[in-house]
């Protein structure tokens, strides 16, 4: 074996001992780059979900603020129940898990021992109905009905209940003060949803799943600020849960109180007088149809004239408010939500709209006058006019000859407005209308602010309806295909609608101007949009912004956010013009068609004004509509299928104008009695602790709150 | 007496000197050590005790309630480890290849008995013997180190004999046949971990004796067969199987198997380049990784320690296979090459599988980072090995 190398190795080994060491450093090259990547290049990406890892939020939840009337009465605020609750982290510390303390707490509260632990118990996919579906580092609540005595004897022997509390906790309540009810104005408390938790995961109030948001109405749109901030702890916990550390705690901000301009005293008169005006209505026969009239639902909007501030707001069928304190139960929301509720979360002075009928004409008034019609006239007002074979009817109005446009208003004429409203249509074009007609019949309703939303403070207002020619091409170009689907040439009334809409429903024809003009036909308005009207013509011609938010107050009463009364633009009235507009309104309540309605009104010391309105709904009964104004208010009720303006809606808007003003049934003025003679001036008086002082209700609604919670007791 | 004592002068005539500079002198086994290898070691095991005691100082259903138990049990072992070491270079690796078949022989034994009711299993492995007061015993981790030195003295005898060039075939078949028994003794354990270890061995050993390149790739082929075939048959246990999923695909199953995969990734990935500061890793404190102190004692270094500690753990690995390389190039027989040429492949695997699996580039299995995690056994057995290596140092032949 000569060539043994010198070294005793051969060179096969060598290599092969080379070949190793290769292998071994790149394997810890491979660690090492391994290493930066997890740490350098994704470092940031891990540092994240460690922090998700061990920290676990509680959050506090902060105190609702309170709803409060303009005199500060509170109509949605909080009522204190005694929560007994549970912490789970200090019961998993015992040894048998709490066992024994939930057994103890259970003889207390004078409930099953089984029950206490299945609801202190966490949810998951094996485990029923009750368990707790929060954060098991909340709080679980276990009952919210504990008597102070319960809560005493838990509270004095701390040391046999570790991990419970009970503690004195705010749930919502709706106070329905005077009686008043405004369920569809204060909106509702509902619990939060998987994408309201997601919206706010990263905002500054983030949402627990056993939270509650409002969900529509006042608390809805001004959640936010009745919310408050959440507190939140921080703690350290492992991973079993436990907690090992806190690391920061802040402390729940209670929610800022919303003062609005309801008055709750009004509200609860305008309620009753709606719904005693429906209740009316149902008792008279409508000879159309052959039955008594439905009078299905109803709304009125009790507005100053000078802000726009809603003073009252009712809508008719209502509901309860407190249904969903706590959760509403299924039966509960069947009846509010199901095909047979009649829709009682709608709040009809906002979400209804229908046909204005005659309380419409200030709007056709003011766009003769502004395309060069004169005033004065004199304009023929026939019992019917004919455009070739149609025939359109003088509705509420009889042949009173030659009258000016002020008279036409007053007994409510409707062949004035179709002869000019016809005029124009011909001027513009007529069936084969000019590049650039003036509409001013249209332009002058958009002016008015129709066909768009007032922009009140609550959600999900309606816009209405200004039937013009691009709603009209709209319109048919989403329904041309089943109109002529449907539509026949020899068919019934609706077929033989269709049809003719399938040929030309795109266009303005002389019919529809002509209806048009005295608010029948195609147009829509929402009770609001014409208060909001009527009290523009009031004031002098400005369009406010209706608001119910009157001022924010934070908590403790320090910084009081005025909401300041906004417009949205002016009537397209010249002064002369509004000035004889306001002496035909009030011509309308004192020799009109609601003058006999405001029999023995002082009109001397409380000028009104009023018009009427009974629109036509096809295959329905005709809608009521009565618009009033003074230079204080302005009051608009409206009750579908409830027969003719003046007839229904009269006697329920006098009443509220009694109310208002103390005027009694003979015109006599009793300040004493008025409610609210003038508007609610400045806000409530702030206490120095920051609660908000509520004036005293009146003997005549202390009474009527009293038995409203006697009998809701009962 | 003691005047008489005092007349003769022997310090003058006689060549014998103190212990200590007995110790010190030139050719003395202290300065033929390898120090560097030995500090190393050392500073590794240091680490691992502070690591350990950052994983364990709150968990008090493991500690018994002193959070201390395990610093002090690692320094312990640490210690022990030293023992073996030096006993082992005072015995010599040559020494040691004399009394093998006795080695071999308690080895087998102590495997075997695992398999018998005197076994346990800890974390789903059957590879503990309980001894009693909070020791146990893992005979794979000395099973290791006996494959080492039979195959090396089957391989190397005619070589360095001078004999043959090559190990010759039959012995190649003996020397696998020797490693054959104990592994699978310890697949049946099942022990995965360590026969993958055993087996990457088995492989160096084979490469460093210079058996034929053909007996290699047939081993390699052989290795690929046997991992499909166990795979197919079913010989593994779903646990096993369950963390080779977890290993692909965390997310598969994050409460379950992945979680350890993924708690660990968490923990080294947050710790970027400086880490949180030791004992303040909120995933160690939060015990959020399992088996912390002896599997994936790597994460705490990566969470508390950063890129900077985690990546210094790695280097003074690198330096212990730096200096073994060394001591398996610069000896001359062919027995200590094939002995230190085990090590290095045993240690750089093992390292490399643990690590591996707390950064997610290998599969789960139960394998003890060397030096660093805390456990006997593994410390005892990788002690043994830092001895062997020192004692081819210290007793290579001096050429020059």
């Amino acid at each position: 074996m000569s060539n043994i190398p010198e070294t005793g190795r051969t060179t096969r080994v060598t290599v092969r001992l080379v070949a190793l060491q290769i292998l071994v450093f790149s394997l810890l090259l491979t660690l090492g780059g391994r290493l930066w990547y997890l740490q350098i290049r994704n470092g940031d990406e891990y540092t994240a979900e460690a922090a998700n890892n061990h920290v676990q939020q509680v959050v506090h939840p902060a105190v609702r603020g309170s709803i409060l009337d303009a005199r500060g009465v509170p109509l949605a605020d909080n009522e204190t129940r005694l929560v007994v609750s549970a912490s789970r982290t200090e019961l998993m510390k015992l040894p048998d898990d709490g066992k024994a303390v939930l057994t103890r707490l259970a003889g207390v509260l004078g409930m099953k021992p089984k029950d206490v632990m299945d609801k202190v118990r966490l949810c998951d996919a094996k485990t029923p109905q009750p368990c707790w579906n929060g954060s098991p580092y909340q709080p679980i609540p276990i009952t919210d009905e504990a008597s102070a005595k319960q809560a005493l004897q838990i509270r004095e022997r701390e040391e046999d209940f570790p991990g419970i509390s009970a503690e004195p906790t705010a749930v919502r309540r709706y106070a329905a003060p005077a009686g008043s009810n405004a369920a569809q104005v204060l909106g509702y408390l509902s619990p939060v949803t998987d994408e309201q938790i997601k919206e706010a995961e990263h905002t500054k109030s983030p949402l627990l799943r056993s939270d509650q948001v409002g969900s529509n109405g006042l608390e809805r749109q001004y959640d936010s600020r009745l919310r408050g901030k959440a507190g939140v702890t921080r703690y350290e916990v492992d991973n079993l849960g436990r907690v090992i550390g806190q690391r920061e705690s802040q402390r729940a901000r209670p929610g800022d109180n919303v003062v609005t301009s309801i008055d709750s005293r009004v509200q609860a008169v305008a309620e009753k007088e709606l719904d005693q005006a429906m209740k009316e209505a149902r008792t008279q026969f409508d000879k159309n149809t052959g039955t008594n009239y439905k009078a299905d639902s109803g709304a009125v909007v009790v507005m100053e004239a000078k802000t726009g501030r809603v003073v009252a707001m009712a809508s008719n069928p209502t509901y309860d408010p407190n249904a969903w304190v706590g959760g509403i139960s299924g039966k509960d929301y069947k009846k509010l939500t199901g095909k047979n509720s009649n829709y009682p979360l709608l709040n009809r002075a906002i979400q209804g709209q229908a046909a204005p009928g005659s309380i419409f004409k200030v709007v056709p008034t003011t766009a003769a006058v502004n395309a060069g019609y004169s005033f004065n006239g004199p304009y023929a007002c026939t019992s019917s006019f004919n455009i070739g074979s149609q025939v359109f009817k003088n509705f509420e109005s009889e042949n009173y000859g030659g009258i000016s446009l002020g008279r036409a208003l007053e007994v409510s004429c409707d062949t004035v407005f179709y002869r000019i409203a016809y005029d124009e249509w011909k001027k513009d074009g007529g069936n084969k209308p000019k590049k650039h007609p003036d509409d001013w019949f249209y332009k002058t309703a958009h002016q008015f602010g129709l066909g768009k939303e007032t922009g009140i403070d609550l959600p999900n207002e309606v816009t209405g309806r200004v039937p013009d020619r691009q709603w009209k091409k709209d319109y048919w170009k989403a329904n041309k295909d089943a109109w002529c689907k449907s539509g026949k040439k020899d068919g019934n009334y609706g077929q033989r609608i269709a049809y003719e809409n399938c040929l030309e429903g795109m266009k303005m024809r002389a019919g529809d101007s002509v209806n048009y003009s005295i608010g029948q036909g195609d147009t829509l308005v929402t009770p609001i949009q014409m208060a909001t009207i009527y009290a523009a013509i009031s004031n002098g011609g400005t369009l406010y912004d209706p608001t119910l938010g009157k001022a924010i107050v934070s908590p403790d009463g320090k910084d009081v956010q005025e909401i300041k009364p906004t417009s949205h633009g002016k009537l397209p009235m010249s002064r002369a013009l509004r000035a004889q507009v306001d002496s035909a309104l009030a011509g309308v309540a004192t020799r009109g068609t609601a003058a006999w309605r405001f029999q023995g009104w002082p009109q001397d010391k409380i000028p009104m004004h009023a018009k009427t309105g009974t629109a036509e709904v096809y295959g329905k009964q005709t809608t009521s509509w009565f618009a009033t104004y003074t230079k204080d208010y302005s009051i608009v009720m409206t009750i579908s299928q409830g027969g003719t303006g003046s007839g229904a809606s009269g006697p329920a808007v006098r009443k509220i104008y009694n109310a208002l003003y103390g005027v009694d049934a003979k015109g006599n003025i009793d300040q004493k009695k008025a409610l609210l003679p003038k508007p609610q001036a400045g806000l409530p008086k702030i206490s120095s602790d920051g609660s908000i002082e509520a004036q005293p209700l009146g003997k005549q609604f202390e009474t009527t709150a009293r038995e409203r919670r006697r009998g809701t007791h009962s | 007496m003691s005047a008489s004592t005092q007349r003769y002068p022997v310090r003058r005539f006689s060549p014998e000197r103190g212990t200590w500079s007995k110790l010190m002198a030139r050719d003395s086994i202290v300065r033929r050590l390898d120090w560097v290898l030995l500090l190393t070691a050392l500073v590794l095991s240091a680490i691992g005790a502070v690591l350990v005691y950052s994983a364990t100082r709150n968990r008090t259903e493991l500690n018994q309630g002193d959070p201390y138990y395990f610093l002090v049990r690692h320094a312990l072992n640490t210690g022990i480890g030293l023992m073996l070491a030096i006993g082992t270079i005072w015995l010599g690796h040559r020494t040691l290849r004399g009394a093998v078949p006795v080695l071999y022989g308690l080895s087998i034994v102590l495997v075997l008995a695992v398999l018998t009711p005197l076994g346990s299993t800890i974390n789903g492995a059957h590879a503990w013997i309980v001894i009693g007061g909070g020791f146990s015993l893992q005979p794979g981790e000395f099973a290791k180190i006996t494959i080492i030195l039979g195959m090396a003295m089957l391989l190397a005898a005619r070589v360095d004999a001078g004999d043959r060039l090559h190990p010759d075939h039959r012995t190649v078949v003996q020397a696998l046949g020797l490693a054959a028994l104990p592994i699978a003794i310890v697949l049946l354990m099942p022990d995965l971990g360590s026969v993958m270890v055993m087996a990457v061995i088995v492989l160096a050993v084979l490469l460093a004796s210079g058996a034929s390149n053909r007996w290699i790739a047939g081993l390699i082929l052989t290795a690929v067969v046997g991992a499909v075939l166990i795979w197919q048959l079913h010989i593994l246990d779903q646990y096993q199987i369950d963390r080779f999923a977890a290993f692909a695909n965390p997310a598969l199953d994050p409460a379950g198997v992945g979680y350890n995969t993924n708690q660990a990734r968490i923990a080294i990935g947050s710790g970027g380049l400086t880490g949180k500061g030791l004992f303040h890793g909120t995933q160690t404190t939060g015990q959020f990784v399992p088996e912390q102190q002896t599997d994936f004692v790597f994460t705490v270094a990566g969470e508390e320690l950063g890129f900077l500690g985690a990546g210094l753990i790695i280097v003074l690995l690198g330096v212990v296979l730096w200096r073994a390389c060394r001591i398996a190039r610069d000896t001359t027989e062919l027995y200590g090459t094939v002995v230190a040429a085990g090590i290095i492949a045993w240690f750089a695997f093992q390292a490399f599988e643990n690590i591996g699996m707390t950064l997610g580039i290998m599969p789960v299995a139960g394998l003890p980072l060397p030096f660093v995690s805390y456990g006997g056994s593994s410390m005892f057995a990788v002690w043994i090995a830092i001895g062997l290596l020192q004692s081819i140092r210290v007793q290579r032949p001096v050429s020059a």
